[in-house]
């Protein structure tokens, strides 16, 4: 039995007991996505970066030094304090404060959290509605596949940032004055229904390559129902891009959110985000207080910057063209 | 061909009587015109009559019917804002938005071909590696940011150039000029290098894709062996077969210019079209925003066309997959 030159691995064919199963966490430190991880300190560094900004946005609350959201602590006598280590800082606000008495480390912390959880359920909701419309359009095709792909058609003619800026500022209009706190999911609505069209579409090439593969002729031929085949049995099959671009866009919702807090229609300026730091921050750019502006700007370019190095070693490892 | 274009052109069609639906829609049921447009103590009687005189009872079918009509007419209806025609507001925004994007547009292709044409060739020079890295960063750094830190260097610490507005423009007809006044000039320079910055990183990579691949081909192989100069070869062979995509890319960009400018007019207070929408925005304007809406989406079908079109032209494969379709 020559099973090398089928290019079996020995092991599975000399030995039909199965090997005894291993744990999940050391299938994963075997894996080739680990071994490219680990083989570019580049993208590793981009990793322990992204880790520790996610960590210390969950943590927020337990490491920030004050509390942004707190307006009995803010007292106005402290406003405008440069960082710590310049002449006339305060050694109780690290990097400084705003123009309310905020501290600035503590808001960057506030702040990167509500950017990454607007970012990453935005970026699940255009998932959700990309890959659901793409699979109904590839596996059911006909007239249902021409009205989907058409609007999807309409919707890449507009610049993504153009169209999540229409959605906010209808969703304004509607609800003026009594958002009331809705902001937050108008934000992630607006950022995620502008996300979408990407996902369908790819989703969509694939799923018309494995819908005609054998194992879905299997699986109707043992009587499944077309919802069952499609999501049990397609989907796990075409989501590996999906993953990539997901990443990808990742990085652009996070630069879509905090631009337009920038410009006045995202979150409103008594809740902490990057995008809305750096616009109090720009205000006072001419009276030198750079401080407003840097740390704000500077974290969100690093964060952006380590899920874009993420994002562009993950298509490359899970591209097997590459490999 | 013929048939291609038509096909083109209705499907266009489609796709702008879809967005004027939108902002018919924004434009009646969000919010009522007609509150936004009287004062607090108008007699009910009052409002009525002008409910009537706007046609707003009619039915909604024959309102869509008169706005597309009064759209394909260019009349958009009057800004709840600022009492004036959308329209005369937007004459008076355009030439600003057009002098930028132009201006930008014109810095990333000049800037980028050539960076992308020296990464292409020269791939392992420390030059190359730097212009990479640069664009990484300009591909992650957001459009306010890169104006916000423009304005700090050149505006706050040198003190060089304006941060704000166009500065000195010369009327010429209905048109507005910042090209001709040195004041004008220098007021775009900043606006336009964080406008292009993105554009321009995003040609140096794909000329430079598109060099790494043609380079790669046997003409180029064939014409190197023939014995001509470098200089012909990069450019004369291999920098025109890379062109066709580059173009592509470039006028599909320019409908992403124009709606980036939003951004680089509001940090810069650029009084261009970008800013009058974000404006439009913050006071809930619905004629302005709806007028935006229409008028960006006829730009960027319109040169989606063209590009279409064009790319039908340059590239015969094309056509022949046109005509079967």
């Amino acid at each position: 039995m020559s099973t090398d030159d089928h290019g079996l691995p020995a092991a599975q064919s000399t030995n039909p007991i199965r090997p005894p199963a291993r744990s999940l966490a050391s299938r994963f430190f075997d894996s080739d996505l680990w071994y490219s991880f680990r083989s570019s300190r580049l993208v590793v560094l981009a990793g322990i970066v992204t880790l520790l900004m996610v960590g210390a946005a969950l943590l927020a609350p337990v490491i920030a030094p004050h509390d942004p959201y707190d307006l009995r602590a803010l007292n106005l006598m402290d406003s405008d304090l440069p960082p710590a280590w310049v002449k006339g800082g305060d050694p109780r606000f690290l990097l400084g404060t705003d123009d309310q008495g905020r501290d600035i480390l503590s808001t960057i912390l506030y702040g990167t959290r509500s950017s990454i959880a607007i970012s990453v359920l935005a970026v699940f909701l255009a998932i959700g509605i990309g890959v659901s419309l793409g699979l109904v359009a590839g596996y059911f095709g006909g007239i249902v596949d021409t009205i989907i792909m058409r609007i999807a058609d309409v919707k890449l003619t507009f610049p993504a940032i153009l169209v999540a800026l229409l959605i906010n500022g209808i969703a304004q209009t509607l609800f003026r004055g009594r958002l009331g706190g809705a902001e937050f999911w108008i934000l992630v609505l607006s950022i995620g229904l502008s996300f979408w069209v990407q996902y369908a579409r790819t989703v969509r090439g694939m799923t018309l390559v494995e819908k005609n593969k054998e194992y879905v002729q299997a699986a109707r031929l043992i009587g499944m129902s077309r919802t069952a085949i499609m999501f049990k049995h397609v989907l796990p099959n075409v989501l590996s891009p999906v993953l990539v671009i997901g990443t990808i866009n990742l990085a652009l919702a996070i630069i879509t959110e905090a631009t337009l807090s920038f410009l006045g229609v995202g979150l409103p300026p008594t809740e902490p985000s990057l995008g809305t730091m750096i616009q109090i921050g720009n205000k006072y750019l001419f009276s030198g207080s750079w401080w407003m502006v840097a740390f704000p700007g500077l974290t969100l370019a690093v964060l952006v910057l380590a899920v874009n190095l993420l994002g562009d070693w993950l298509r490359d490892a899970l591209n097997p063209k590459l490999r | 061909m013929l048939a291609f274009t038509i096909r083109r052109i209705f499907e266009a069609a489609i796709v702008m009587l879809t967005v004027a639906l939108m902002a018919f829609v924004l434009f009646r049921f969000v919010g009522d015109p007609v509150n936004q447009m009287v004062g607090q103590d108008t007699t009910l009687a009052e409002r009525e009559e002008l409910r009537e005189r706007l046609g707003l009872n009619d039915p909604v079918i024959v309102q869509f019917g008169r706005f597309i009509w009064n759209a394909a007419r260019y009349d958009f209806g009057i800004s709840y804002q600022v009492k004036r025609p959308v329209t005369s507001l937007i004459a008076e925004r355009f030439p600003a938005t057009f002098e930028l994007a132009v201006t930008a547009a014109l810095f990333a292709v000049l800037l980028g071909i050539p960076m992308g044409v020296y990464t292409g060739i020269h791939r392992d020079s420390w030059l190359s590696k730097l212009f990479l890295s640069v664009s990484l960063i300009g591909i992650s750094l957001p459009t306010f940011l890169i104006g916000i830190l423009l304005i700090y260097v050149f505006a706050v610490q040198l003190g060089v150039l304006p941060s704000f507005g166009r500065g000195e423009v010369i009327r010429i007809g209905g048109w507005t000029t910042g090209f001709l006044t040195a004041s004008g000039l220098k007021a775009l320079i900043l606006p336009a290098i964080t406008l292009g910055l993105f554009q321009m990183t995003l040609v140096t990579r794909l000329v430079r894709s598109q060099m790494l691949e043609v380079l790669r081909t046997d003409y180029i192989k064939f014409a190197r062996a023939r014995g001509l100069s470098d200089r012909a070869v990069n450019f004369g062979h291999a920098l025109k077969n890379t062109l066709i995509p580059v173009i592509t890319i470039i006028g599909l960009q320019l409908g992403a210019i124009i709606a980036f400018a939003i951004i680089t007019e509001t940090v810069f207070q650029w009084p261009g079209m970008g800013l009058m929408f974000i404006q439009a925005v913050q006071n809930a304007d619905i004629p302005v925003m709806s007028a935006y809406l229409m008028l960006v989406a006829f730009l960027f079908v319109l040169i989606n066309l063209i590009v279409d079109l064009l790319y039908v032209w340059i590239d015969p494969r094309v056509r022949i997959y046109g005509r079967e379709a």
